[in-house]
């Protein structure tokens, strides 16, 4: 049990450039404590991550993977962000079939200035993934 | 010109690629007239002792079909790629792991459950399950043990050319025979088939249109001369290589995906994942979620064919460490 209670889970986060990298900033100078569970990935927006991103964070060892982009209808590029809100229910079947289980992957929207929700929901994510434990996937033996 | 020597094998497979190759038709005679063959459980009757004594790299080309499944399928692929000069993985399940792959969605537990155990119509009362090995009274006895998780030929062995397709087709086969026959070599690795995706040669016609639900191809009549994604049945065709020459699109069937994925594509089924994502007609994340969920099975739609070779290979173990 010990094993699990030290447990930090490793989240890696794609963040859209206009909007949550800078909200995620801004938690950064507002000096507003998060834990450092997050490796963050700065992307130009979150219609750019591939489902393939995520599987692959999973398969080289994250515990969770967060998207966060720009509310639905301030995107950037108009959007991309609907494009990532069509895919994440989809991925999130696809992820349970192979025993990923629904809570390690969330899609969420965080404007530049709602740095206390970005940082609010990588609280949680890692409070919710800790008693989880490690995904430990992609080991395995190479044949049997 | 001395003749060839010709070898033919299926691992886990069904036998249509065995087929295939009869399906070459009266070329099938211009194949005796070249090759002997020295080994095809499918047709004729050499022994796994015959191959053994050959001396290595006798065997000039060896079509290899089927998954690597269990201890059998590993040993004879080892072997054959030790005799064979020029190893060939003929098929879908050879080259990507193929239907049987999708056992990598389970384990073996529960897949003998499944078969063994739990089935109705099974009357097993005495719960037997096939062991590796068991002891009776006149001595051992042993049967190939069953892996959890299937590979493709390659994941296991070098091989030198890929020919996919389920089955794959004739004209692919006997082109890719000639080449090797005539000296006329492709660079290793190659896969015989095409290098862009089914859309490429798909004869419909796309008009953008997105779709408000999804549909099984049991519940629809699909129009002959429109996109299939565009009428809300899945098609993986976006995903999958092409080279087939549309068949199955042609005869008003959805891509199942046989083709494995493009050139240089790091995974099939997310970018089949994608391209399905892509026509959903809704913004609505609650609506979104209610379209999504009539796709009973994306893992084994998106995966149909490749799952041992995705990124991931299989279900996540439990108790893996």
């Amino acid at each position: 049990m010990s094993k699990k209670k030290d447990f930090e889970p490793l989240i890696v986060g794609f963040l859209c450039n206009w909007c949550s990298y800078t909200g995620a900033d801004l938690a950064g100078t507002a000096r507003i404590k998060y834990p450092t569970s997050i490796k963050i990935v700065r992307v130009m927006c979150t219609g750019m991550v591939d489902p393939s991103y995520v599987v692959k964070a999973f398969k080289e060892g994250a515990d969770g993977v967060l998207i966060s982009g720009c509310h639905p209808g301030e995107c950037h590029y108009v959007e991309g962000n609907v494009k990532t809100m069509r895919r994440e229910p989809l991925l999130a079947n696809l992820l349970e079939q192979l025993g990923i289980e629904r809570e390690r992957f969330k899609l969420m929207w965080a404007s530049a200035s709602e740095g206390e929700k970005f940082a609010k929901a990588v609280q949680e994510m890692t409070d919710i993934l800790k008693p989880m434990g490690p995904l430990n996937l992609g080991g395995g033996k190479k044949i049997g | 010109m001395a003749k060839l020597k010709l070898a033919v094998y299926w691992g886990a497979a069904c036998g249509g690629c065995d087929v295939s190759i009869l399906d070459l038709h009266e070329k099938i005679l211009k194949i005796g007239e070249l090759a002997d063959i020295v080994l095809w459980p499918l047709a004729a009757d050499p022994k796994y002792s015959d191959i053994e004594a050959m001396e290595d790299k006798t065997i000039d080309l060896c079509l290899f079909n089927g998954a690597v499944r269990n201890s059998e399928n590993l040993e004879i692929a080892e072997l054959l790629r030790r005799k064979s000069k020029i190893l060939v993985s003929l098929g879908s399940c050879a080259c990507f792991g193929g239907i049987p792959g999708l056992g990598n969605l389970f384990n073996k537990k529960e897949i003998f459950n499944s078969v063994y155990l739990d089935r109705e119509f099974n009357a097993n009362e005495e719960q037997i399950v096939p062991k590796a090995k068991v002891t009776v009274p006149e001595g051992e006895l042993t049967l190939p043990e069953f892996y959890n998780t299937v590979s493709s030929l390659e994941q296991v062995v070098d091989v030198d050319y890929f020919i996919p397709g389920c089955p794959p087709p004739p004209d692919l086969l006997w082109k890719a025979i000639e080449a090797i026959v005539s000296g006329n070599l492709p660079p290793k690795g190659s896969v015989i088939a095409g290098d862009k995706a089914l859309c490429h040669e798909c004869p419909r016609k796309r008009e953008g249109r997105k779709v408000k639900e999804f549909k099984r191809l049991v519940d629809v009549i699909l129009d002959e001369e429109i996109c299939i994604l565009e009428q809300g049945v899945v098609c993986n065709g976006p995903a999958t290589r092409g080279g087939c020459g549309a068949r199955c699109v042609r005869a008003n069937i959805p891509c199942r995906g046989c083709f494995g994925p493009i050139e240089d594509a790091l995974d099939q089924g997310t970018q089949l994942l994608s391209a399905i994502a892509s026509t959903i007609d809704s913004d609505n994340p609650e609506e979104i979620k209610k379209i999504t969920d009539q796709l009973a099975d994306p893992a084994g739609t998106f995966y149909r064919f490749s799952l041992p070779v995705s990124m991931l290979k299989r279900r996540k173990e439990e108790g893996e460490e």
